[in-house]
């Protein structure tokens, strides 16, 4: 695969920052959008646009077969049963959001737990939270290694007569570690718990399989897979799409209103009230196309090489240690130099147009854990060079000069 | 603009050795800031004399070099002077922050503008504006004897 091909597919590549060249390394935050997604958004709006759903009209019926096709190709992206089963949502937070509001109301009493684990984003802590406030549930937290891999001993040992729902994620965006999603899902099975993954990281990166993962619910956001802003997937088993109550109420929700009683519509469209994203939506078909035009398994081989590269080289500088070793990582690099602040090695190095994030990373769990209150993290995404990686760590030497540090 | 600007040697130093770093004794006023956006932490403890003048103020916390070494500047510069100029030079430095006005304070000596003018860089960096300002409203919060945490989200 030809990178610099795979590269000038992504027009924000040509400007400078600070009049640099840009070296995006914050693709765990959001990904960069190819020409495809962005003329797919252009066009539409050009030159189909129409609401999806009720209308007749020719515009309609074009931009509801458009609609339906991305939701095919999401299908078939993640290996789901049936198209039936992937929800559009807002993105990743709300289908998390969906899961514990509406499983929650019909499945969680005083005292039921809720298991997850400390590798939590806080989308996939906050909602569950929700639940403990209104319902008095418990909320139990795998515990992590000091390499950044959950304990799966100790998750077996949380699980009780009162787990109802267990929710983990399937690549860590501090850790980079690749979670063992069916060795869960199996010990869950035993117990006849459900299993919600937190797909968010992980969709841009690895093999999704649904049907091999046997998980009861997968949350997507599309602008991390090179898609729009405003479109999230969720992938429910259908046994619980049907079962579980509608989330939000209004338009394209509903099977019939009366005055004394309203009927919904089936899955997914009873999840999908109010006009969706519907441009965003179809544009995000173009992501998964040019995903597939790389290969997930050439994109695998890919991240890891630079990964690996990344590692090496950044060990190599003095006072520079990465957060986490776990055993399966993904492109996802935590780290923190003694003697420099994590904010101030961000605004040094984007001096030279280099792109990190610093901060907890929305996982102040995980931070406490390992007893930091802020970390650099530099993520990589398909359009990263080994060069990209060579001015990052330049930049990071600078950091150490500028701190004066020997 | 050049990095030095931002970080010169002033800050690295205050960054790196805080000055009035600890928890003192007897202190009359304290209050704690935090900037969700970074996680910085701040707490600082006042303490006044019965003529209002204040006699030590320190703090603890963790955070970037711009916020560590805001606050070393900050202690070093109301510590001595009467409660009414400890607020006039907490004005100052926000308006030079924020509103790019210069220091018109008559109760800094020419070293003690040095240091406050040493922070001014920030103004070029707008993300990193807070680092610099959790400090100061904290340090109004206690004099003001506000009981809940400052929070840059809020005030700022």
């Amino acid at each position: 695969m030809d990178i610099n091909l795979i590269k000038s597919q992504f027009p924000i590549f040509t400007k400078k920052i600070k009049g640099k060249p840009l070296v995006y390394l914050d693709s765990s935050n959001s990904s960069q959008k190819p020409t495809s997604v962005l003329n797919s958004l252009d066009y539409f709006y050009r030159n189909e646009f129409s609401n999806i759903g009720r209308s007749i009209h020719s515009l309609a019926v074009n931009a509801t077969n458009k609609y339906e096709e991305t939701r095919t190709s999401i299908k078939n992206f993640i290996n789901a049963n049936s198209k039936d089963e992937i929800v559009f949502t807002k993105n990743a937070t709300e289908s998390i959001n969906l899961v514990a509001s509406t499983f929650g109301q019909e499945n969680i009493k005083k005292g039921d737990e809720i298991l997850i684990t400390e590798l939590e984003h806080h989308s996939n802590y906050v909602p569950w939270h929700y639940l403990r406030e209104t319902k008095g549930a418990i909320i139990k937290f795998a515990p992590i290694n000091d390499d950044g891999d959950i304990i799966i001993s100790k998750l077996k040992e949380l699980i009780t007569s009162k787990t109802k729902i267990i929710a983990v994620t399937h690549l860590s965006n501090v850790t980079g570690t690749i979670v063992p999603i069916k060795e869960i899902v199996e010990i869950a099975r035993k117990k006849n718990i459900p299993v919600l993954v937190d797909g968010c990281q992980s969709a841009p990166h690895i093999k999704i399989d649904v049907k091999d993962l046997d998980c009861d619910f997968y949350a997507i956001s599309a602008h991390k897979v090179y898609g729009p802003t405003g479109v999230g997937i969720l992938y429910g088993k259908k046994k619980w799409l049907e079962k579980l109550p509608p989330y939000i109420g209004g338009g394209g929700m509903i099977n019939e209103v009366n005055k004394d009683k309203i009927t919904y519509a089936s899955v997914p469209e009873k999840y999908e009230a109010g006009t969706m994203p519907t441009a965003e939506v179809i544009a995000f078909n173009e992501s998964i196309k040019f995903m597939e035009s790389i290969g997930i398994q050439n994109i695998i081989k890919h991240e890891k090489e630079l990964t690996n590269y990344a590692l090496e080289k950044l060990k190599k500088i003095n006072s520079v240690k990465i957060i986490g070793n776990p055993k399966n990582k993904a492109g996802v690099i935590s780290f923190v130099i003694k003697g420099i602040h994590p904010h101030d090695i961000s605004t040094i190095v984007d001096e030279e147009g280099v792109a990190i994030r610093a901060g907890h990373h929305c996982c102040q769990i995980l931070h406490n854990r390992l007893n930091l209150s802020a970390t650099a993290r530099a993520s990589i995404g398909v359009y990263n060079t080994k060069e990209d990686i060579d001015i990052l760590c330049k930049a990071i030497e600078n950091c150490r000069k500028v701190f004066e540090l020997k | 603009m050049d990095l030095k600007e931002l970080y010169q040697d002033i800050i690295l130093e205050h960054g790196k050795s805080p000055k009035n770093f600890g928890k003192c004794e007897k202190y009359t006023h304290e209050a704690k800031g935090h900037n969700p956006l970074c996680g910085d932490q701040v707490h600082v403890y006042l303490k006044l004399n019965n003529e209002k003048n204040v006699d030590n103020v320190t703090f603890e916390g963790t955070g970037c070099a711009i916020s560590i070494a805001s606050t070393s500047i900050m202690t070093e510069l109301v510590k001595g002077k009467s409660l009414e100029t400890a607020k006039k030079i907490v004005i100052d430095f926000l308006n030079m922050i924020k509103n790019t006005q210069e220091i018109k304070s008559n109760d800094l000596d020419e070293d003690q503008k040095i240091k406050i003018m040493s922070l001014s860089g920030v103004k070029q960096y707008p993300m990193r504006v807070k680092c610099a300002t959790l400090a100061w409203h904290t340090l109004t919060s206690a004099i003001n004897g506000k009981k809940e945490e400052v929070n840059t989200e809020v005030i700022d």
